[in-house]
């Protein structure tokens, strides 16, 4: 039998706002425990909240981003159960009238092509806090520092058919929401995490299976594994004549596998009713579409664009606008006078390794856009200019020239100094000079690289191969 | 040194009002503290040293804040709330805070969890509730005025068991940041005077937006208004529904003379109906807990109040035992039925065809002073105050006490109840209506009637 595999995942971002959702403690990462806290978020008797203008404006653009309808009202309501990290015994959330409706996510799979995942809603809520296990022994303490932070719940339509679809399409989400501004979406610091459901069924059948959630997976490339293993177990079981049923399970990193929570409030019924506390949320209609006006240019729009009006390869093109700032420096390098294709090599080389290193750019811009300058005039090698480069990362204020000379690095065309290196060369590898002049000419290249090891990488290449078929003729 | 004489007085009236465990919180301290403070302030404010009690849900720094549950006791709250805020600013002195039934959950103040109050008049009998302790104590004449709250009459009732003013603002027009929720839609502080001009300055000083209440309407503050000379070219509206044929003989008696007196002052009376407000009641019972469920989870005894740690050991069996110790029945029952209402399956029986009724019981009013209607005017309450002990083991009987009140509360709308004479010695009220936001042409014909009808008038 050919199983078909059916994902939907379900996506909390944290909006990036200073404040809480509905107060106005700041919304820091990693502060010392219980000290973002007040009144409101601390759930104490008489305290009441008001919506953060702000968030609400991220949610929107996030919506937008995702090609939702924001709807001009939605409605807060409260999703009610008992935890110890939830301090008022529910949570604002939105239900049945949320933010935003009806998006799609676009990108290509490895099996299916460009395909389009349905955003089924997007709604805007607040986070509980946090349970610390680790810090008193035998003792759970609650802090609730994150208690109150904004979140947009992003969900998706079931329309992912692959773990590696569903670790696609969150890449391309979370390059939208990154590049709308809207979030940081670091899974490791807690403002992004997912929730995925799974279920299979022949291949052609078009009714769903029993679907699982899976959780507890702390990065995308887990969240395919967390999906490949459930996948495998869902198999398995219905392959057996066993029957896969309604489950949260969570995922261990260390071992691969999903384990079942042995949680009792599997039908969790969340009594969801309109928060009174909070009159509906009203947005008017050019709200709305200033809204839309707050979006800059989304990952697919530039990647288009770059391929389009500059000429780069869609691979560079996809690489490049896999972030927002990247893409920003690219195109300063290119408007700095440097040709795109070696702009774009730049960029996608030293340049990025020093960006996934420190999340910065070490060399601005138009100083790389100099040093490319000597390259195409030859004053010096492109393998001197890469260290070159990793000199200016050090002292950014360092002139690419100025650096390149004081390195050496600058290339010596001179007829007599590269004789000398080749007569230096030659002297040394007679038995070579001699195969050579007996006819086996591909010791050229040989002999090329004999004379730039020679020069400490400061002949110009160009130069010393005449030099040599006149030494060797 | 206006504060200082005021403090001692009412220090000792206090003390002599205690057999009516009116009081849950004071100290001669605390007062003397309020007056150093109020004769200390550059003007005397509006309110200038007017001591006003606080119903125990509404929070203060000072004082612990316990909504006469075993739940909180002993709980201090770490801010004021607006409205007391607002009082002490505009010059009042926060004189004591009051009993009340266990969360505002009651009629007669009999399920507090520290004990009944007493109705001034009479021991064995109840001041109404659920608000009773803010009503005694301005009925015993100890302070002019005192908060108490709204959800479904619970001013309004006391005050007319109690025969002192009772005014409950409308919806949105006083901040509710620092009153312990019970039911939020229909939650609304209010005020307790012994006068229509007291309670008047009372509820202006404390109305107005207040930016920590999403719900507050962005309306200037109320303004107290004086009497109007007479009822000229106003039209009154007697909701037919409003008066049923077993309607308390005293009660019917005293508002007939209230119609007598709107003619003499020149008023016009005409009969309307509000057909839906029969259903007023069990509509609230729908509404009002299922926000109380939501509203009351927080005390799970995790974070504050009373914690109980449970036989299991575990989080579940400490949420049981905290709950099952520290909530009365009657704050259990309606835990169970606001629960019941909102769980699946059930959601839509209950709480959307309350809502839908909910709207349609507003409708009503809306028709009604949309037809020309300055005012309504109803009793308060179907019977003057009863016995203690005597609805205790009828919830249903004790819901029905607030009939002619729930209504007003489910359609936002302000409404008062005025002392218009007694009833074999026990007062009673009349209630006026007034639409959204028109407390100022309430409380005006309200100072006409009371200058006219005499509150303490044996009526047959």
């Amino acid at each position: 039998m050919v199983w078909e595999t059916v994902i939907g995942l379900e996506v909390h971002v944290q909006l990036r706002t200073r404040t809480k959702m509905f107060c106005a403690c700041r919304t820091t990462f990693g502060d010392p425990p219980n000290t973002n806290v007040c009144p409101v978020c601390l759930g104490l008797p008489g305290a009441l909240p008001v919506p953060n203008a702000e968030a609400v404006r991220l949610g929107a653009i996030a919506a937008l981003a995702l090609g939702c309808t924001v709807h001009p009202t939605s409605v807060f309501a409260r999703k009610n159960y008992f935890y110890p990290d939830l301090p008022k015994g529910y949570q604002i959330s939105q239900f049945d009238r949320p933010l935003a409706t009806g998006g799609h996510v676009a990108f290509e799979s490895a099996e299916r092509g460009r395909i389009d995942i349905g955003i089924t809603r997007l709604h805007v809520e607040e986070d509980a806090g946090k349970l610390v296990h680790d810090r008193f022994p035998g003792k759970t303490a609650v802090d609730l520092n994150r208690a109150g932070t904004p979140l947009a719940e992003i969900v998706g339509e079931p329309d992912l058919r692959s773990p590696a679809e569903a670790r696609a399409y969150l890449t391309t989400l979370r390059q939208i929401l990154v590049y709308a501004g809207v979030s940081e979406c670091s899974m490791e610091q807690g403002s992004l995490r997912v929730d995925a459901n799974l279920s299979i069924r022949p291949a052609g059948e078009t009714r769903l299976g029993t679907k699982t959630e899976v959780k507890n997976m702390n990065s995308f490339a887990n969240v395919e594994r967390a999906l490949e293993a459930e996948r495998a177990r869902q198999t398995a079981l219905v392959e057996s004549g066993q029957p896969v049923r309604q489950v949260t399970l969570l995922f261990n990193a260390a071992t691969g596998q999903v384990k079942p929570t042995r949680s009792k409030e599997e039908s969790h019924d969340y009594r969801y009713f309109p928060d009174p506390d909070l009159p509906p949320l009203e947005l008017n209609a050019e709200w709305i579409s200033a809204r839309r006006g707050d979006l800059p240019e989304l990952p697919e729009a530039r990647r288009t664009r770059l391929e389009q009006a500059l000429g780069i390869p869609t691979y560079d093109a996809r690489v490049i606008t896999g972030e927002a700032g990247l893409a920003d420096y690219f195109e300063r390098v290119v408007g700095a006078g440097v040709e795109a294709k070696t702009a774009a090599n730049w960029v996608m080389g030293d340049v990025m390794t020093s960006y996934n290193e420190t999340g910065a750019f070490p060399v601005p811009a138009e100083r790389l856009a100099a040093l490319v300058g000597l390259v195409r005039d030859g004053v010096v090698s492109h393998q001197a200019a890469k260290r070159v480069y990793g000199e200016l990362a050090r002292s950014p204020n360092g002139d690419p020239k100025a650096v390149a000379e004081r390195l050496g690095l600058v290339q010596v065309s001179d007829q007599g100094a590269l004789g000398g290196w080749v007569d230096e060369v030659l002297a040394a590898h007679p038995a070579e000079v001699a195969r050579y002049r007996g006819g086996e000419t591909k010791l050229m290249a040989f002999f090329v690289g004999q004379v730039m090891k020679r020069s400490r990488g400061k002949a110009d290449p160009k130069g010393v191969q005449p030099v040599l078929q006149e030494k060797l003729g | 040194m206006r504060g200082a004489a005021t403090a001692r007085e009412v220090g000792s009236r206090l003390r002599g009002a205690e057999p009516l465990n009116a009081v849950l919180h004071w100290s001669q301290e605390l007062l003397d503290a309020e007056a150093v403070r109020v004769d200390a302030m550059p003007e005397a404010g509006p309110l200038a040293a007017m001591p006003i009690a606080l119903k125990d849900n509404i929070v203060t720094v000072e004082q612990p804040t316990t909504c006469g549950s075993r739940i909180l006791e002993g709980y201090v709250s770490p801010y004021n709330a607006t409205a007391v805020q607002r009082l002490r600013a505009a010059g009042a002195l926060v004189a004591a805070k009051a009993n009340m039934d266990e969360f505002a959950m009651g009629s007669s103040t009999e399920h507090s969890a520290f004990g009944r109050v007493r109705h001034p008049l009479d021991p064995d009998r109840v001041p109404g509730g659920s608000s009773g302790g803010s009503a005694a104590l301005v009925a015993a004449g100890v302070v002019p005025a005192a908060l108490g709250s709204e959800t479904g009459g619970s001013v309004r009732q006391p005050a007319s068991f109690c025969g002192v003013v009772g005014v409950k603002p409308s919806y949105g027009r006083v901040s509710r940041f620092g009153l312990v929720a019970f039911g939020s839609s229909l939650d609304c502080i209010s005020v307790f005077g012994r006068t229509v001009a007291d309670a008047a300055q009372v509820l202006s000083a404390i109305s107005g937006p207040d930016p920590l209440d999403a719900t507050t309407v962005d309306r200037p503050p109320m303004q107290a208004p004086g009497p109007l000379p007479d009822l000229r070219g106003l039209r009154i509206g007697l909701p037919r529904e409003y008066f049923p044929d077993d309607l308390h003989p005293g009660v019917a008696a005293a508002l007939r003379r209230t119609e007598d007196a709107i003619r003499e002052l020149g008023g016009e009376l005409c009969e309307v109906s509000l057909p839906h407000s029969m259903f007023a009641v069990p509509t609230y019972y729908i509404v009002a807990p299922a926000e109380a469920a939501a509203n009351l989870a927080r005390y799970d005894g995790v974070r504050y109040g009373a914690r109980r740690i449970g036989a299991e050991g575990d989080i579940r069996s400490l949420y049981r035992a905290t709950r099952g110790h520290g909530f009365g029945p009657e704050v259990q029952r309606r835990i169970l039925v606001g629960t019941y209402v909102l769980s699946a399956g059930y959601y839509d029986a209950y709480y959307s065809k309350a809502q839908q009724t909910r709207a349609l019981i507003a409708d009503d009013f809306r028709r009604a002073f949309a037809s020309g209607i300055d005012l309504l005017l109803t009793p308060t309450t179907p019977t003057p105050a009863f016995r203690a002990g005597e609805k205790t083991d009828d919830p249903v009987a004790m819901y029905l006490a607030d009939i002619f009140v729930s209504a007003i509360s489910l359609a936002g709308l302000p409404a008062l109840s005025i002392p218009v004479g007694r009833s074999e010695g026990l007062p009673v009220g009349a209630q006026l209506i007034a639409p959204a936001f028109e407390e100022e042409r309430m409380l005006a014909a309200a100072g006409a009637l009371e200058r006219v009808i005499p509150a303490d008038g044996e009526v047959r």
